[in-house]
């Protein structure tokens, strides 16, 4: 968990106008002599109000920003935080175990689950041995065979995308990355289960929709997806990573442009400031829009659940005919 | 003619040598008589060139195909016949580069001759039925947007509705990102019709052509009951430059070509040009017999 004045020292840039209210906050805090509870408490809603303002008029990088900080609650948080007997499930029974991808076993108020996700780190030692949450191609077949595994007896399945994308290195190419992907995309096409993806932090292309072809596909206030990471985008078009803001607000990757275009189905409220200013919140609100859309897919046959999978992603492009 | 002056002179100077220098690429041109192999240099013959499958006869380098070529070199004569050919693509996004993406579908539309980067059909070979989807590298180097993924997804509606056998020649760069999401959502879209095609017992045959990457490697080019790939095609998921940046290291020779591909079991065969009509034709009556 964070420490105390960790708010003060995870400000993102954009929110610098902050970092004055919470320097006065510190030295009230000092003072030991009077009783400064007031004070405080004044200045936190001053915060609040400002915190507020600035959120309402967010860019998209700095959403892509906020999607990527480093105390943005990861997979196990909230794993933690909204279900309950977890177990989590290791290894692709082929070569090994990713650590970029985890899953297991839990309960959601009561009803057994599968759930899966890309796993990042809140420090520098922890992102490395997830390697960032950019899983290999075993993370893919593992997140498969438990997707398989949910499917053959008939547990829902919960996937949380949180990846930059999936891991561009040499052993992943021997390793069939791109095959690991796309049989996926195949067998997610065919479950039998409710399925609902939730887009957390980084949405990052292949490497998000290799467990992301949910029923429903839901996305928190201030996490991205898409096809190609801004700075990506800027650096191939652009030929220039520093245009990365104006790829970002090109290549309409927020949460409002995706549901406009019907690329997901509902966007999750995140606390004011973002997810890691609370985790608790965070989580609360996931679980409650989780709850609401399984409630909904668990009214229909595996057959109408596959049709209905089927439908949404048939039906995805813009064009035009004639 | 009026005087030039040394700069304009060096203008002029610099526009026809690029002209020069890019002419050998451009082998569609009819008055363009000779081209330079790519990999072993040696002049040849544009007819003999054709008449070879465009692949050099000193050093069997495949050159890139268009797909109308692809189409010539494989299918029965005058047995392909093209569908969904008036689907277009659209700037939905208002998406703007260095050029408007408009702009960029109108000129690739002059360039390739084309509507899109992928051509659909259905056809024979060797006298057998077939659904065929052929990608264009020419067209915006063959990525894939709406269009393309529709497309394909037709296609493979067409070979489970009529029971035919699909063949998907791949050739592109991956996913079209002046589509942004859009075009990922093509990776889920053709893997779903895969599926269905799958369960209805209907093959489907990739051939992996050079070059064949990103998004298009990752959902329906290595989704196939069969892999062949061309020799020497680059295929993969990650471009190259990407790895090098990531790891900081050279990458090793023939990393991502066919035959490392074969090597790592991600391909079923290599096979040069030549054989391919005839391997399709094995393959086709395999499935039929």
């Amino acid at each position: 968990m964070a420490e105390k004045n960790d708010n003060n020292k995870n400000l993102l840039e954009f929110e610098k106008p902050l970092i004055e209210l919470f320097k006065k906050i510190d030295e009230l805090k000092k003072v030991t002599d009077i009783d400064m509870t007031e004070e405080i408490k004044m200045l936190n809603k001053r915060i609040e109000t400002l915190r507020r303002e600035i959120f309402s008029k967010i860019t998209p990088i700095q959403i892509v920003k906020v999607a990527r900080h480093i105390q943005r609650p990861t997979t196990l948080d909230y794993i933690s935080l909204m279900f309950t007997d977890f177990i989590e499930l290791h290894g692709d029974r082929n070569f090994s175990d990713d650590p970029a991808l985890v899953g297991g076993i839990a309960k959601l108020n009561g009803r057994s689950v599968m759930v899966i996700g890309h796993q990042k780190g809140h420090t520098t030692k922890e992102l490395l041995a997830r390697n960032f949450g950019m899983a290999n191609p075993e993370g893919y077949r593992k997140a498969l065979r438990l997707m398989l595994l949910a499917d053959r007896f008939n547990k829902p399945i919960i996937s949380l995308v949180d990846t930059p994308g999936a891991y561009a290195g040499i052993t992943a190419e021997e390793r069939g990355q791109a095959e690991a992907i796309a049989k996926n995309l195949r067998e997610m096409a065919a479950l039998n289960v409710p399925f609902i993806t939730v887009i957390t932090g980084e949405g990052g292309s292949g490497g998000a929709l290799g467990i992301g072809m949910g029923n429903k596909v839901l996305m928190l206030e201030f996490s991205v997806y898409s096809v190609i990471s801004p700075e990506g985008c800027a650096s191939i078009l652009f030929r220039d990573a520093t245009r990365a803001p104006e790829a970002a607000a090109n290549s309409k990757l927020t949460a409002n442009d995706l549901l406009e275009f019907g690329v997901i189905d509902e966007i999750i409220k995140e606390p004011v400031g973002g997810a890691h200013n609370d985790h608790d919140l965070a989580a609360k609100n996931i679980r409650a829009a989780i709850t609401k859309q399984l409630d909904e897919l668990l009214r229909l046959s595996p057959r109408e659940l596959i049709a209905n999978r089927y439908q949404k992603y048939r039906k995805m492009g813009i064009f035009t005919e004639g | 003619m009026a005087k030039l002056s040394i700069h304009e002179w060096f203008v002029r100077k610099k526009k026809e040598d690029n002209r020069n220098t890019q002419q050998p690429q451009r082998l569609d041109i009819p008055d363009n008589l000779w081209v330079k192999c790519h990999q072993c240099n040696q002049a040849i013959y544009v007819k003999d060139l054709d008449a070879n499958l465009k692949v050099c006869s000193k050093c069997d380098y495949h050159f890139r195909l268009s797909a109308r070529e692809r189409i010539r070199f494989t299918a029965d004569e005058g047995t392909f016949e093209e569908i969904n050919l008036n689907l277009k693509s659209t700037d939905f996004l208002e998406f703007s580069d260095s050029k408007p993406y408009s702009q960029r579908i109108e000129d690739a539309m002059i360039k390739s001759s084309l509507n899109e980067a992928v051509v659909t059909g259905k056809g024979k070979i060797n006298n057998l039925p077939v659904t065929m989807g052929i990608m264009d590298f020419s067209f915006m180097g063959g990525s894939m947007g709406s269009v393309v993924g529709e497309k394909i997804a037709r296609q493979i509606e067409l070979s489970i509705e009529s029971k035919i056998p699909a063949i998907i020649f791949t050739c592109s760069g991956g996913a079209r990102m002046q589509e942004g999401i859009m075009s990922l959502m093509q990776m889920a879209k053709t893997s779903a019709t895969l599926q269905r095609l799958r369960e209805q017992g209907v093959p489907f045959v990739v051939v992996l052509t050079d070059p064949t990457t990103g998004g298009t490697t990752a959902s329906f080019a290595m989704l196939g009951d069969v892999h062949i790939a061309e020799p020497g095609a680059l295929i993969g998921f990650a471009g190259a430059r990407v790895i090098e940046q990531n790891l900081r290291q050279k990458l090793p020779p023939g990393f991502q070509r066919s035959e490392f591909l074969l090597t790592h079991g991600m391909v079923d065969m290599v096979c040069h040009r030549k054989e391919l009509r005839n391997t399709l034709s094995k393959l086709l009556s395999f499935f039929a017999g």
